[in-house]
């Protein structure tokens, strides 16, 4: 096919996320220097989020058959490029400037958080089972150098090794689903094979197997139970700022790719595989929330929380009608939002860098009465964590539940429920630490200027959107609601 | 545009307390007196200027003494729609008053953190009125779900943990919490449930009282989402099975939050009865009218048999609410006028004498630095005047009459003897168990051999003030009821209209 004007305009966010890489890496190899690295990535990631109102205008596109560029995948882009964005600027915080911070050297991070962006770039966007392998790779293989960066710490070169086992099995799987599915359907696109297997009713058996391993392998990355058993250890073991990218950027893109997979082949998420997604869905949010309350560390306690928040979100991939799509946009805007304020926070209490992140819960006992702005944005996140009015969690929540009873799916709704009054358990206990009375002496503290900091504005403003959103949440649901899936091809 | 400044009124007084702590610990406290004040003359202002002769009832839209309306999440039809009648200010007057007192009785109590607490005290108040004004269900459940949280703060910050050590105040809050937290979720699974089947029939999606009011629901339908709204406000107010958060929660609470709890929160859920509950699920809630009242009895008696085991003077009274909340509960199911009246009439004596009781072990508490009555004994000879006082109230509480709970009481019984004359009849027997209980509080506390005799403090201006108003309001309650009951008519009718005809139809039926 022949490529246009239109074609570059509507690949753009890609494509200058893209040419970003190469820059900074040049100016990596021709001067080392870390604020300069900062700017180039900050500008570079700007140009692309801007660079998505163009491409909105030529959408909805089919470029090459690997990729589709219209409304829905230029929301996730963006919400993949903002997340990034905010990680990026907790990093800079995170690695300190000069001598104080990360010993090591500090650019390559930047690059390798670049790559992972692009790769979810492509992922959003993919209409073909080549250009999601190729997406999600391009995710995972720099996400295994991003949680090992600080290398000489234990911990993090577990996680990272940990993360690099599981996820290459995840990927086998989902490369011998693909695989078994090509065999039945002959066609890699998804409309393709959505139509092969919905000209023969039910999927065969063949098609259900690849189906079921693909479905391992994704959820792999999302963690969902019982693919879950990396995600504490990884979450604890990453650096504040990747473990953020980890649980907002990579898992937007994934859990984009899986709906757009079930939206466009409707018949893959019937039958039995229905049936497996439910019990997924409610084995993750039980469980996550089940193991959360056990935890004493606050980076552990975010990466269960954030297993049974995807089980929500399995909830609307389940329903998989009327308001799901929506219902999964706003839900994981807020809960994208949310996270990035609770790392935001992990990340400032342990920048600049110093062995280790401030994880311990202990750390936090009567921040309030030092910090309390600061405490003020923690507790606005693990409220609306827990889905409580006037944050946006609770909008999330209250899609989640419409979609549910809007479907009919009881046992689902049910284990909601009973899932976040447990969620609540913990959060609570977190938020309440915040504000006991201080202990004698403690280790780590943010710097008393945080808030005039990049890292800090960009908290401050995750902390107002949450709570704007939850009190007027308006202009999301419009923005939402217009990035539907169109299904025609 | 008096509706949203109720609501905000508090909201924007807690914020500036927290700001005016800088400038010392008092300034919080006056704030925080000057808002609910505010808020309280605001309320007087409306009952002396509205006409509370319009309230729902069925058949027509619903009309409101004031209404305030503005759309606010267009992609659901949810609006900001507030309204006002004669049970919904009723219960506002009762807000502002307890929220005065509550500010008052801290104010030696609370000696950390004040702005902050202050803050959490403005918020609560705020959420309830906006639980008491809220008639978009997406709104009402809003409001029910955030006066939650500055609640637990107030519980877990700023309470006693038990003598014993066991029962942390967090636990106590924490338990408060994630009780009323889950029982929401039930609820806004059932409103919206409730909306989705108003939309597939009519194709509008609107979470509005007046346009729900109308909408069809199959008998087995309606039964299950009315389950779901009971459950939520029983959980609340509380009946029997799902009580066990209320005496921990009352015990370890500082004494506003203990004040707030019994005074308002309560009877936010046996308000949510009468507004949502029973005008939106008639039928089905004239079918569960027997359960409701079998449930009303058993807490009647429950609360009774448990209070008078209680050492803990808080868990006393704590579980005297519940006692008297079963008669509330008889008296919403009973579908008479003069019952639903008696409700109204006992929610607000309810309210004043237990905030009373508590204000009063609250000063106790300072005294003796414990709420263990086995501690007492014997304290009518060492403190001024609080003995006679608490003996005053607990007489209240026990229905005497000349108070306003032997009207509300009184009124429950009468009206509801009409229809189901055996349930009147047992809880009748309840009200001597009222006695025993409260006069065995008295007795244990303060009569009985001295345990020491030094003569405690006796008591000041301020904590005087509090509670000899509350006893002149107890009173005038108890002698002239006739404007309450006038201001509360209207809407009464209109819910005993409501249950009336649902029990004609299933009497019919059957």
């Amino acid at each position: 096919m022949d490529l246009t004007i239109q074609h570059f305009i509507a690949l753009a966010p890609l494509l200058i996320t893209s040419a970003t890489i190469v820059v900074v890496m040049l100016a990596i190899a021709w001067r080392r220097n870390h604020s300069q690295t900062f700017l180039l990535t900050v500008a570079g990631l700007n140009l692309a989020l801007l660079s998505i109102y163009p491409a909105l205008k030529v959408a909805p596109l089919v470029v090459t058959p690997l990729l589709q560029i219209d409304n829905f995948a230029c929301l996730y882009m963006a919400i993949i490029l903002a997340s990034t964005l905010a990680c990026v600027t907790l990093a800079h915080a995170y690695l300190g400037e000069g001598k104080a911070g990360y010993p090591g050297n500090r650019e390559e991070l930047y690059l390798l958080i670049l790559m992972a962006a692009a790769g979810g770039l492509v992922l959003v966007a993919a209409q073909h089972l080549a250009s999601l392998f190729i997406g999600l790779e391009l995710l995972s293989v720099p996400t295994y150098g991003l949680i090992a960066y600080a290398f000489f710490n234990k911990r993090s070169l577990e996680g990272g090794i940990k993360y690099m086992v599981l996820s290459a099995a995840g990927s086998a799987f989902l490369l011998f689903g693909m695989a078994l599915l090509y065999a039945e359907a002959g066609t890699l696109s998804f409309d393709g094979i959505g139509k092969v297997l919905a000209a023969t009713g039910l999927p065969s058996p063949i098609a259900s197997i690849g189906l079921a391993m693909m479905v391992v392998g994704l959820a792999f990355k999302l963690s969902l139970v019982p693919f879950h058993l990396w995600t504490p250890d990884v979450y604890e073991g990453a650096p504040a700022p990747v473990a953020a990218f980890l649980a907002t950027a990579s898992k937007v893109a994934v859990f984009a790719v899986l709906l757009r997979l079930f939206q466009i082949s409707p018949v893959a998420s019937s039958g039995v595989m229905h049936d497996v997604l439910a019990v997924i869905a409610v084995a993750s949010i039980l469980i996550g929330n089940l193991l959360a309350v056990l935890q004493t560390n606050l980076k552990r306690v975010l990466g269960y929380s954030s297993i049974a928040h995807f089980g929500y979100l399995m909830i609307a991939l389940v329903a998989s009608n009327g308001m799901a799509v929506e219902a999964v946009g706003v839900y994981l805007v807020t809960y994208v939002l949310t996270s990035l304020g609770a790392f935001g926070v992990i990340t400032l209490m342990s920048s600049p860098y110093s062995g280790r992140d401030a994880d311990a819960l202990f750390e936090y006992r009567g921040l309030f009465w030092r910090r309390p702005y600061l405490t003020a944005v923690m507790t606005v996140m693990m409220l609306s964590l827990a889905g409580i009015p006037l944050t946006a969690g609770f909008i999330g929540k209250f899609y989640i539940i419409a979609t549910g009873v809007e479907s009919h799916l009881w046992w689902l709704i049910g284990s909601l429920v009973i899932g976040s009054a447990i969620g609540v358990f913990y959060y609570l206990r977190v938020m309440v630490t915040l504000y006991l009375a201080e202990p004698k002496l403690h280790r780590h503290d943010a710097p008393f200027n945080w808030a005039q900091r990049t890292g800090g504005v960009m908290l401050l403003v995750v902390a107002i959107l949450t709570f704007v959103l939850g009190v007027y949440p308006q202009p999301l649901l419009d923005l939402v609601h217009h990035a539907g899936l169109q299904l025609v091809g | 545009m008096i509706l949203p400044w109720l609501i905000l009124i508090p909201f924007i007084g807690g914020l500036l307390c927290w700001l005016g702590e800088r400038f010392g610990p008092t300034l919080p406290r006056w704030i925080a007196l000057l808002t609910m004040s505010l808020e309280l003359a605001l309320g007087l202002w409306v009952w002396s200027t509205g006409n509370f002769s319009y309230a729902p009832a069925p058949g027509v839209d619903p009309t409101w003494a004031i209404e305030f309306k503005h759309l606010w999440i267009a992609r659901f039809g949810i609006s900001v729609h507030l309204a006002l009648d004669g049970l919904s200010l009723l219960m506002i007057l009762l807000t502002g008053l307890l929220g005065v007192l509550s500010v008052l009785c801290s104010w030696k109590e609370i000696q950390r953190h004040v702005g902050f607490f202050h803050l959490n005290l403005m918020w609560i108040l705020g959420g309830v009125v906006g639980v008491f004004l809220a008639i978009d269900l997406f709104m009402f459940f809003f409001f029910w779900e955030m006066m939650l949280v500055p609640m637990y703060f107030l519980i877990a910050l700023w309470g006693h943990s038990s003598a014993d050590g066991k029962k942390t105040r967090i636990y106590a809050a924490t338990k408060f919490f994630i009780f009323t937290q889950a029982s929401g979720l039930i609820m806004l699974v059932a409103i919206l449930g409730l909306v989705l089947v108003n939309f597939n029939n009519t194709g509008v999606i609107t979470f509005d009282y007046s346009q729900l009011l109308k909408a069809k629901l199959s008998a087995g339908t309606e039964y299950i989402l009315m389950l779901g709204f009971f459950i939520a406000f029983a959980v609340k107010l509380p009946v029997v099975p799902f009580h066990s958060w209320l005496p921990d929660a009352h015990a370890q609470a500082p004494t506003a939050g203990s004040v707030d709890l019994a005074g308002i929160l309560l009877k936010t859920a046996a308000y949510g009865l009468l507004r949502f509950a029973l005008p939106l699920f008639p039928n089905a809630s004239a079918e569960f009218a027997p359960i409701a009242m079998t449930l009303g009895l058993i807490g009647i008696f429950y609360g009774a048999f448990l209070a008078f085991a209680q050492t803990d003077i808080k868990r006393l009274i704590a579980f005297s609410s519940v006692s008297h909340m079963g008669f509330v509960l008889i008296g919403i199911y009973s579908g008479s006028q003069q019952a639903l009246q008696g409700v109204v009439v006992q929610m607000l004596a309810h309210g004043l004498s237990a905030a009373a009781l508590f204000i009063l072990s609250g000063q106790l508490y300072e005294r003796l630095h414990t709420r263990d009555m086995r501690e007492m004994g014997g304290l009518w000879s060492r403190i001024a005047y609080l003995p006679a006082i608490s003996l005053f109230f607990a007489a209240a509480s026990l229905g005497l009459p000349g108070t306003g709970n032997f009207v509300g009481e009184f009124l429950i019984l009468l009206g509801s003897f009409v229809a189901t004359p055996w349930i009147s009849a047992i809880a009748t027997s309840g009200l001597v168990f009222g006695s025993v209980y409260s006069l065995i509080m008295i007795h244990r506390a303060y009569f009985g051999p001295s345990k020491s005799d030094e003569v405690l403090k006796g008591m000041d201006g301020r904590e005087l003030i509090m509670v000899l108003g509350l006893a002149v309001l107890l009173v005038l309650l108890g002698v002239v009821p006739q404007p309450i009951l006038d201001t509360s008519a209207a809407t009464m009718h209109g819910v005993q209209q409501w249950l009336g005809t649902a029990f004609t139809q299933l009497a019919s039926a059957r």
